[in-house]
């Protein structure tokens, strides 16, 4: 329960508070922040993880894509992004001068998708690692990947070989048993497991009837889904010897302290960091100070 | 630090300012902070604001910041102060018009994009035409005062929609302003935009610039209007925000060229040819 140095599928970390993927653009922050961010003393995590990519780019969701609600908030954001060549181009540079390992998110919609993102990032230098985003339907079957153990072990077994780097899988709580998934994938070699993600949800428009979010619905974060984390992180931790990363609603370092406590390895800070881009940093000495006491 | 756009780089991550007065005005308020660790901020910038107590933690809602563009920003003896003009109309309004005096004001700023000089948007530009409505004259309080030091033509349109939902004329108290109210009760009695139709139509050329910011519907008749008459304007937009520094991606503005920009990095000020709408759904929606 530190906040010491830990290891991490091989990688060396300075603490284990890193972030959501989606939770931050370094670079978007580096131009409003300028160089004082990237500062190894100042970078608020010990990896950054990248918001997702796609093969080709999205433009995301229709407004409105946000929703405050109690103790949090609803997002439906919709991957936007530049697609890979765009993130390769543009995003990647700045995210390799990072003073921290780097995870590259991508999310596709079959294993030939997949394929692509894997080997398009993971031979960059400045890539230590990938997460898969699995929330998104497959194309072939129209299950949603990461919602059955069968398409999680199919797509794992496909692209497992292509890399050596760590993969992580991310996982959603939207399920009835995040065990099943989590033990899919590590039967099939992913080096860890994610969770959780976004719970569904949808926000009516006031005075009205209808959807307040431009897509219908999106998924709940902060304080108000952290002791579903903490459940689901339990349990998924009992289940595998993979390591997990457990976030969901981490504000505190006592929250932080709980998931690990619960069986994560490393914990993520989201929807905390939209409140104060430094939380991550916070969070990391409130550990500390938890760890000393 | 300033980037290549003039925007002004905020200290890293969010800090504790004083609140050294909070007033009312008219329908609104003025609250004051003084920021000893910031920067001055340029005309258009705007800060993510949320009282120290009372937020987040064990309270549900106000959960995150609240946007508010800079109205005045002042070298004082004491630090630089910094007004925000603001109206309780939701849970983080209401908390943040309850501040008192001495208590904790915890900002992230100043952020975003500022507006631009006039002849960076038209190289003929003879002068610059301001176009509040409501809340929205907060960005043209500071913006005035700085083209007006450059020693710019300016001329200011104001438009209210009643008297208990107007305010923070003291920010305007030097100068000459036209004025509009939707209930007659100051100036014309109609939009705001009706002065800037007959004002637009009265100048000879397409010489001046016209800076706005105000309600969506508003902001989106200026924009028309403009585009109707070949004159060039810039608009501070106000959508829903979380985080005010490009993380959430939530603040998604319609481009005309197809797709989305974010709001708080790429504005709030924005060209009104760059974008497809001044009033993107949710861009009304304040708390």
């Amino acid at each position: 329960m530190s906040a010491s140095p830990v290891e991490f599928c091989g990688i060396e970390l300075e603490h284990p508070i890193i972030n959501g993927s989606g939770t931050f653009d370094a670079n978007a922050a580096r131009r409003v922040f300028g160089d004082e961010l990237i500062a190894a003393a100042n970078f608020p995590f010990s990896a950054f993880v990248s918001k997702t990519i796609t093969p080709a780019p999205r433009p995301g969701n229709p407004p409105p894509r946000l929703w405050e609600e109690a103790a949090g908030m609803i997002n439906s954001i919709g991957l936007p992004n530049k697609g890979i060549e765009g993130f390769l181009e543009h995003d990647l540079p700045g995210l390799g001068e990072l003073p921290v390992p780097l995870i590259v998110s991508v999310m596709g919609t079959s294993a030939e998708e997949f394929t692509t993102l894997i080997e398009g990032v993971a031979e960059r230098p400045e890539v230590d690692g990938l997460e898969l985003n699995i929330s998104c339907p497959n194309v072939h079957s129209g299950l949603i990947v990461g919602e059955q153990p069968t398409e999680t072990l199919a797509l794992l077994n496909a692209v497992r070989p292509l890399t050596g780097k760590p993969l992580i899988v991310k996982l959603t709580p939207n399920v009835a048993d995040p065990v099943a998934i989590a033990r899919a994938a590590e039967a099939a070699g992913a080096d860890a497991v994610s969770l959780i993600n976004t719970v569904k949800a949808r926000a009516i428009a006031p005075g009205s009837s209808e959807p307040w979010l431009g897509a219908g619905s999106g998924g709940l974060s902060g304080p108000a889904v952290r002791v579903i984390a903490v459940k689901q992180v339990a349990d998924v931790a009992e289940a595998v010897a993979i390591p997990v990363v457990g976030m969901g609603g981490v504000e505190r370092g006592s929250d932080a302290r709980d998931l690990l406590a619960a069986g994560a390895t490393l914990v993520a800070v989201g929807t905390a960091s939209f409140r104060d881009p430094l939380a991550g940093a916070r969070i990391r000495a409130e550990l500390a100070e938890l760890a000393m006491s | 630090m300033s980037g290549a756009d003039g925007r002004v780089q905020a200290p890293l991550g969010r800090r504790r300012l004083t609140v050294s007065s909070n007033e009312p005005s008219g329908g609104y308020r003025i609250l004051s902070a003084l920021d000893e660790a910031g920067p001055a901020p340029a005309a258009g910038q705007f800060y993510m604001l949320a009282a120290e107590s009372g937020w987040g933690g064990n309270a549900e809602r106000p959960y995150l910041p609240r946007a508010f563009s800079v109205a005045e920003a002042e070298v004082t003896d004491k630090g630089l102060r910094l007004d925000f003009l603001l109206e309780d109309v939701g849970p983080g309004t209401h908390a943040l018009a309850a501040l008192e005096a001495g208590e904790g004001l915890m900002v992230t700023g100043p952020l975003g994009r500022p507006f631009s000089a006039p002849r960076e948007i038209n190289l003929d530009a003879a002068g610059a035409i301001l176009v509040g409505g409501g809340l929205g004259l907060a960005p043209l309080a500071i913006l005035r005062k700085a083209l007006g030091e450059r020693g710019v033509p300016l001329r200011t349109l104001l438009g209210f929609r009643d008297e208990a939902h107007s305010g923070g004329m003291e920010l305007f108290r030097c100068c000459e302003v036209g004025l509009a109210s939707e209930d007659g009760h100051a100036g014309h009695r109609g939009y705001v935009t009706d002065l800037l139709a007959a004002m637009l139509d009265g100048d000879q050329a397409a010489s001046g610039v016209v800076y706005s910011c105000g309600p969506p519907a508003m902001l989106e008749a200026v924009r028309t209007m403009c585009a109707e008459r070949g004159v060039a304007c810039e608009l501070a937009l106000e959508t829903p925000m979380a985080c005010g520094f490009g993380a959430c991606f939530g603040c998604a503005v319609p481009l005309a060229e197809g797709g989305y920009m974010r709001l708080c990095v790429d504005g709030p000020v924005v060209g009104g040819n760059q974008i497809e709408t001044a009033m993107p759904a949710g861009s009304g929606h304040r708390g």
